[in-house]
């Protein structure tokens, strides 16, 4: 019995084991130009940056400035829905050639995948109901905080939330939301234009209300190390729909503004 | 292949691992010993047909066996306050666990009682034990001692389970992992690392199980 165990156990570590063998990859950009089609990894549960329509497909910024890629490099767009957590993974292990999912930019995500320039603008906050005061991470002393795992205010959160708040990591978006409707977290932290939007679609009685901003980070494309070529072309592609107008129109028309000054 | 593996990028992190670990095997515990009661409370009440008891456990135990685990965690997380019921989310967590693995310990025990061979409990009457003797040594023990090995299996089925629990943000194992790789990238290193740990840990609740129960249950036993 004993020995049948760790020989079963030593079966399934050398099955693990076995997934080492990775294949080699080719240049990317070439074999999506040959392929026709190009992976883009988008929210599901982010709008207005990505979210599901009232025809069951995926809408929002950044699923249109996934298709304007799409268009300029001539190659069909297959659209791959992942959550905040998990996005890095899915572009590191190939199974996205881009991501496009309101990503935002600090040194440890440098590290490990590169940045095209900012495509969209992007302010995160924390939201509370109208009743409660609340200016600075520090009045977060003692509350129950709600924040989607992985995400750039997850990431800026941590550092200056006080050690008596409760914070809450939900692994996504709408998980995040439901706990905040569904009362389980006081507080949420997302993006201003996300809570903007949940406002609208919402008829719960609890709104998100705009407490204090934690950072400005704007969005940008990821894009993995060794694709310098695709970098180059993603970046050509954006600076030219900022001059011709092109990324004004999605921003009128998902975020209702025009395009902030600052990112073109 | 370029990738460069990094274990010490997970191994930095293994205090959170450690915690998250902790967190499931709590979890489990709790969630065995509950489950383990209900299913014997439950099982006589079935197996003796105590009514209204015994309809009231055959619509629990259908109610919780036939709907995913996943499904019932989020309709006593995200549900249940809406109608006024304010559940923390660790004792959500937790109560899921309790919940499910008591509709199944229902029926794997029920089965145990029901194969015992009506002369044991005829040779006990004429024996004159009382009826709680009969229940407890002719009847009980040696009904979980025959269901013991299902019910071992069980249990590490819901431990294993218990990574759901991460989706409402129960800080277990699976949740730790999650927090580690959306921070230092190496989903391979984390993933492999945990799944490493749950293997280990399924092994040994297994073994720990099958020799700790076996023995209680046969204690002063020929």
């Amino acid at each position: 019995m004993h020995r049948r165990t760790f020989t079963l156990g030593l079966l399934a570590a050398s099955l693990l084991g076995s997934l080492w063998a990775l294949p080699a990859k080719a240049e990317r950009l070439a074999s999506i130009k040959q392929a026709g089609i190009i992976k883009i990894a988008i929210p599901a549960d982010f709008p207005p940056f990505g979210s599901t329509g009232p025809d069951m497909k995926p809408q929002g910024y950044d699923i249109d400035t996934a298709e304007l890629i799409g268009r300029e490099l001539k190659v069909k767009v297959e659209l791959v829905p992942v959550s905040s957590a998990n996005r890095i993974a899915y572009l590191t292990t190939g199974k996205a050639d881009l991501l496009i999912s309101s990503l935002g930019k600090n040194p440890e995500r440098e590290k490990v995948i590169n940045f095209s320039v900012a495509y969209a603008p992007f302010f995160n906050g924390v939201f509370g109901t109208k009743d409660l005061t609340l200016d600075k991470p520090e009045g977060l002393a003692g509350k129950t905080v709600g924040v989607t795992r992985g995400s750039i205010e997850d990431l800026e959160l941590s550092k200056v939330i006080p050690a008596s708040a409760n914070l809450k990591r939900f692994e996504d978006n709408n998980a995040t939301i439901a706990a905040y409707l569904a009362g389980q977290v006081q507080v949420v932290a997302t993006g201003n234009v996300v809570a903007a939007t949940i406002n609208a679609q919402s008829k719960r009685p609890r709104r998100l209300e705009q407490k204090f901003l934690i950072k400005n980070s704007p969005c940008y494309v990821g894009v993995n190390k060794d694709d310098p070529q695709l970098l180059e072309q993603v970046n050509q592609i954006i600076n030219k729909a900022k001059k011709d107008g092109e990324l004004n129109r999605i921003s009128l028309k998902w975020l209702k503004t025009p395009l902030a000054s600052a990112l073109l | 292949m370029s990738y460069q593996f990094d274990f010490l990028a997970v191994a930095r992190e293994a205090p959170e691992l450690a915690a998250g670990l902790a967190r499931t095997v709590e979890l489990t515990a709790v969630a065995c010993i509950a489950g383990l009661l209900i299913g014997i409370v439950g099982a006589v009440c079935r197996a003796w047909q105590l009514r209204p008891f015994n309809t009231l456990f055959a619509v629990y135990v259908e109610m919780f066996r036939n709907t995913p685990f996943l499904v019932q965690l989020f309709f006593l997380f995200f549900g249940l306050p809406t109608l006024g019921i304010d559940i923390a989310p660790d004792s959500a967590a937790m109560l899921a666990m309790v919940i499910n693995l008591g509709a199944y310990a229902v029926e794997i025990i029920r089965s145990g009682i029901e194969a015992t061979p009506k002369g044991q409990i005829e040779a006990a009457q004429a024996l004159a034990l009382k009826r709680w003797q009969i229940f407890l040594h002719v009847v009980l023990r040696p009904a979980l001692l025959r269901v013991w090995p299902a019910m071992t299996s069980q249990v590490v089925i819901v431990m294993l389970g218990s990574a759901v629990c991460a989706q409402i943000s129960t800080e277990e194992l699976s949740y730790a992992a999650s927090l580690i790789q959306s921070r230092n990238f190496r989903a391979f290193e984390t993933y492999f690392v945990t799944a490493g740990l749950y293997l280990a840990l399924a092994l040994l609740l297994r073994q720990t199980l099958l020799r700790g129960g076996g023995r209680l249950l046969k204690r002063g036993r020929p």
